[in-house]
């Protein structure tokens, strides 16, 4: 079971806690009734699923319920960093080679 | 007497308590410290089973986890059978009985072994071939009759009756592993003051300590200081020491998965205690101290019963004082299995030859053997054991070939060498290396913050693993966060050498040779089958084990895995590294569902739900049925009525007086605050800012894709505040849905969502009298249609508790839902029903409450819709504004597909015949003469009797549905056709006047 640092709680907690809810850093249109197919496709349908490092959100479902965003290796599973929603994607991460 | 075989002064156990036991029913004595495999062996019993494959005869192998051979089942009682346990595992209690496995009449003659004359058949990869065709001759002939055939012990057939518990733990250093080096590593850490658990599977720890008789520390036998090393540690407060406990999983961030064996080795166990222990344990630092496993040697009938690992008929003698045997021969290809000999030779036994592969080896062992007079065979090979039920001779011949030599014996005692236990580690997800110069692998490179020590980390030698397993031990605990340790590393004073070893098929089995020389014994995989699957084309070893299930039993190939390799590698041509190890995966040993499931089984599997008026409803006789967790009255029958008159009765007891109804399990949220208005805007495809503080509005709620994801009515109590209901199975994602975009889409909003479907008991009176039974009892609110119309809603007071009043309708009458605090659910239900009865009012259920709801057509999100159906599509294109700018799903619902002619539509089928109950999911097509696969445009979503409608009714999701009114359709089913017609939704009540009845 992996530990998650809930960035509100400011705590690991195990990931029984802890809901996915995928990919992070996908802004919704301020205008999305006006967006065109192939715009909203890419927002709404398109996803990286890299092998790597994997920005996505979570939340602290049976906790502060809070949602916010995490980095993660999805070969390892290894959590690199957590933080708040609406902070911006991080440019450096801790402890990963570019 | 505990056994013929029981040498007086000779190992560990005390002879005075004698426990009885039985083996296939025959009665036989051991003693209280004996496994079930030593007992057997004391008794001379080593004919214990029969092989999974060839039904061979199959003895005891080895003296502990890894055996592959010795699996017994243990019958306590009826419901207490458990099958597949490892004999050099299972401790004697007195009373204790087992049956072997896998035999038809008897073990010694077991009419499956017909099995191994046919072995031809039955060769590598030959489920793959033989059962291919055809392919439904699987699930009715082969798989059954495989499984009969090959099965392994027999599943119990009543519930378990034992109780299991489960423990999460957190510590500092976690050392797996209670050997020399595991107590070592154990010792530093603790010595630091740092939380240490220490566990091993064994009942008493010492590892190797238990056989090696030349071994100590501190001044003391090596077994000696470890039982005065655990008491240390078990006296300290920071130390939990753990025995007959199996760590069998290596997770996430040193998180652990073990199991303790809590009493299963007891003759009678109290109920207070569980049966097994499941520990979940997360540690700042992990040391694995799994110890190395002894290969066999691969030779022509080396699964004879008799032939066991050197190791093991070692630990027979020093720790249990048994002799495997009174003419013991030895092959071997390294100088461990010289002690045995050396042991054996020492307590009385004949010991006939020592065969050593080896040409010219030399060594302390070697010239102590000589010494003792035993006769050694270098540079020979055993090309064969004899015998059948029992090992009787091994016919030896120099290796490069030359005259056989019939030597008679009753135990062959074997050696290949020693594998380091790297499963745990490998778990771990860090990388084996291979060895060249010792042919093994060993931990390489570190996934988690966790260090091998002693034999599994291929460190030789007691001392050497001790000096190292103690250093490491202080540094985990440093890493840990520990200060300096205050202790002294125990000081090794004697051991023995270890030294490398063979792999792969000994001489006498190699290619040109068809015989059977068993890898993996368990699987009865023979070095000829590795050999076949790489002439038949597998390259990688995950091919070559999953053709010859080499290493795929349930010990995992803990034996085996290393052979298998080198024989693949060699067939290959190619050196072992290139062809790589398989992975080893959790469990180590297997683990019962039991220790998994622990206390989460009947009804404490799944919370259960219950409304605060479910009381009335069990005491009226309702039958209940699940709705998630909920439990929900179903119907109400009276008086020997069968499920279909109850809900006619009720059906047409609402539309003649009026009903009540349990909607408590509605989902609530409460959406409050300034901007409450603005975020249903956002999160409904209704408009809501014009809506008055006092009227409801039925809201439809989309995925952004444009898919129907909820509805239910929605109340506005105030400017600021939105009382919302949503479908009874889709509460907590409505909830997941809003918070996710209040959250995340539309922080700017000052909104906060509160979750309120247990707080308030919703009792739904329906029906053209449901004013008369609600009136009487209410205060504050003006109950005249003016004051109350059709959707409003109003706070006030019913039996003098705050309620909040629905004028609303989910079956087409004049209707009220009363919302009251759930403690007096049951009250105010119980108040309405005996006002009810002055008017003929029924209780119905949610069978009566479906069909009355289909009657007027109003959909059941999940039931009428799928998660691929649009507001247009479900005929709710009403309720999406036309003039508003944004709403989740604004979006998704005009995509080119999604406004596309020819979608499926939400219709009404009528029955030609109206006796005739369409079956809910049934397809429908348009011609039912066309040509099977026919082309089906569509399916019923809804379907039952109305008693009121005097016929039976259904709703269908139908391609191009609203343009097809009037026509006829089929529901071609196994008993015939059925021709319906297509219809509007609303079949009672078109005009819907009843509202206001």
């Amino acid at each position: 079971m992996l530990l998650i640092r809930c960035p509100y709680c400011e705590e690991e907690r195990p990931e029984l806690e802890f809901r996915n809810a995928g990919e992070a850093h996908i802004a919704r249109s301020a205008n999305i009734a006006g967006e065109s197919d192939d715009d909203f496709e890419k927002f709404f349908f398109i996803r990286s699923n890299p092998k790597g490092i994997i920005y996505e959100r979570w939340r602290h479902m049976h906790g502060c319920a809070r949602f916010f965003n995490a980095v993660r290796d999805t070969v390892t599973d290894k959590f690199v960093m957590t933080y708040k929603a609406g902070e911006p994607k991080p440019s450096k991460l801790p402890g990963v080679a570019k | 007497m505990s056994g013929a075989l029981r040498i007086s002064g000779a190992g560990r156990l005390s002879q005075a308590k004698t426990a009885r036991f039985s083996f296939d029913g025959q009665s036989y004595a051991g003693i209280e410290g004996d496994t079930l495999a030593s007992a057997l062996l004391a008794n001379g019993v080593h004919l214990v089973g029969r092989s999974f494959k060839y039904h061979r005869p199959r003895g005891i192998l080895s003296a502990g986890a890894e055996e592959p051979n010795a699996l017994v089942q243990i019958v306590r009682d009826d419901a207490r059978k458990t099958p597949n346990v490892r004999a050099t595992v299972q401790e004697l209690y007195d009373g204790l009985a087992a049956n072997s496995q896998n035999r038809w009449p008897s073990l010694s003659f077991d009419v499956g072994a017909v099995n191994d004359l046919a072995s031809p058949m039955f060769s590598a990869g030959f489920y793959y071939k033989t059962f291919m065709w055809p392919k439904a001759a699987w699930k009715s002939l082969y798989e059954p009759k495989i499984r009969e055939a090959a099965g392994l012990g027999v599943s119990p057939d009543r519930p378990d009756p034992d109780h299991y518990s489960s423990r999460y733990a957190h510590c500092d250093v976690l050392v797996l592993g209670g050997g020399a080096a595991g107590i070592a590593a154990a010792l530093a850490a603790a010595e630091t003051g740092v939380r240490v658990i220490l566990a091993d599977e064994q009942a008493q720890f010492g590892g190797s300590l238990r056989f090696e008789s030349g071994a100590r520390i501190d001044g003391q036998d090596g077994f000696a200081w470890a039982q005065a090393a655990i008491a240390r540690l078990s006296a300290m407060s920071n130390v939990r020491v753990l025995p007959r406990t199996t760590a069998f999983g290596y997770y996430a961030q040193n998180f652990v998965g073990l199991v303790e064996r809590v009493s299963d080795h007891l003759k009678a166990p109290g109920h207070d205690l569980p049966r097994e222990r499941l520990w979940q344990v997360r540690a700042k630092r992990v040391v694995l101290a799994s110890g190395a496993i002894e290969r066999h040697m691969v030779f022509a009938n080396n699964d004879r019963p008799g032939v066991m690992l050197a190791g093991a008929a070692r630990t027979f003698l020093n720790h249990y004082g048994v002799a495997v045997g009174r003419n013991v021969g030895v092959y071997t290809a390294n100088d461990s299995a010289y002690a045995a000999a050396i042991d054996l030779k020492k307590a009385g036994v004949n010991v006939a030859t020592i065969v050593d592969l080896r040409d010219n080896p030399t060594g302390p062992v070697i010239d102590e053997a000589r010494a003792l007079g035993i006769e050694i065979n270098f540079g020979r090979a055993v090309i064969r054991a004899g015998g059948k039920l029992r090992v009787s001779s091994m016919t030896v011949q120099p290796k490069n070939g030359g005259g056989e030599r019939t030597i008679p014996v009753d135990a062959i005692l074997m050696s290949a060498g020693w594998t380091p236990s790297v499963h745990l580690f490998s778990q771990s997800r860090g990388k084996v290396a291979f060895n060249d110069e010792t042919k093994r692998f060993v931990p390489g490179t570190y996934a988690q913050d966790c260090v091998s020590v002693g034999a599994c980390n291929g460190t030789d030698g007691l001392s050497a693993s001790v000096d190292e397993a103690y250093a490491s031990g202080a540094k985990a605990a440093k890493d840990a966060g520990a200060k300096a340790a205050k202790g002294a590393k125990p000081k090794v004073d004697a051991s023995e050498s270890w030294s490398r070893g063979m792999l792969g098929a000994a001489p006498g089995a190699g290619p040109d040779t068809t015989v059977k020389a068993f890898v993996d014994f368990q699987n009865d995989v023979t070095a000829k089958d590795i050999r076949q699957a790489v002439h038949e084309g597998m390259r990688s070893i995950e091919h070559v084990k999953r053709f010859t299930t080499n290493g795929m039993a349930t010990d995992q190939g803990k034996t085996s895995n290393m052979h298998g390799l080198a024989i693949a590698a060699e067939t290959l041509g190619k050196p072992i590294p290139e062809v790589g190890l398989t992975t080893f995966r959790a469990p180590y040993t297997p683990v019962t569902f039991g220790s998994i499931v622990s206390h989460a089984r009947g009804p404490l599997f799944d919370p259960t739900r219950k409304t605060a008026i479910h009381p009335w409803a069990e005491r009226q006789g309702a039958v209940f049925e699940d709705v998630g967790q909920w439990k929900r009255a179903w119907y109400f029958p009276r008086g020997g009525e069968d499920m279909h008159a109850a809900v006619d009765r009720e059906c047409v007891g609402v539309r003649t007086n009026a009903g009540l109804f349990d909607a408590s399990t509605l989902g609530k949220i409460e959406v409050v605050g300034p901007d409450a208005a603005k975020f249903m805007e956002l999160l409904y495809t209704n408009p809501w800012e014009k809506l008055e503080p006092g009227r409801c509005r039925y809201g439809i709620m989309l995925r952004e894709d444009g898919f129907i994801y909820d509805d239910g009515v929605v109340g506005r109590l105030a400017p600021d505040r939105f009382h919302v209901t949503t479908t009874t199975g889709g509460a907590p994602r409505v909830m997941n849905h809003m918070e996710d975009y209040l959250q995340t889409e539309f922080p700017h909003l000052n909104v906060w969502l509160t979750s309120i479907t247990e707080q308030w008991a919703v009792i739904a009176v329906q029906g053209p009298k449901s004013r008369d039974i609600i009136a009487p009892l209410v205060e504050g609110i003006d109950m005249s249609d003016g004051a109350l119309p059709h959707m409003s809603v109003r706070e006030g007071k019913i039996c003098g508790v705050p309620t909040r009043l629905f004028r609303m309708s989910f079956t087409g009458e004049r209707g009220f839902e009363v919302n009251v605090p759930a403690d007096y659910g049951q009250a105010v239900w119980e108040a309405l029903w005996a006002e009810g009865q002055k008017h003929g009012a029924t209780a119905y259920g949610t069978e009566a409450m479906h069909v009355l709801r289909a009657e007027k057509g109003y959909i059941i999100v999940g039931q009428d819709t799928d998660g691929t159906v649009t507001p247009d599509d479900a005929g709710l294109d009403w309720a999406v504004g036309k003039k508003k700018t944004d709403f989740v799903g604004i979006r998704g619902m005009k995509r080119p597909d999604l406004v596309a002619k020819g979608r499926k539509q939400l219709v009404g089928l009528k029955t030609k015949d109206p006796k005739v109950v369409l079956e809910e999911g049934a397809q429908i097509v348009e011609d039912p003469k066309q040509a099977i696969p026919m082309k089906m445009i569509g399916h019923v979503t809804s379907s039952y009797w109305s008693q009121n409608c005097g016929r039976s009714i259904a709703l269908a999701l139908v391609a191009g549905g609203r343009d097809r009114m009037g026509d006829t359709l089929y529901v071609p089913m196994p008993n015939g056709v059925i021709e319906v017609e297509v219809t509007g939704m609303v079949f009672f009540d078109e005009t819907g006047g009843r509202l206001n009845g």
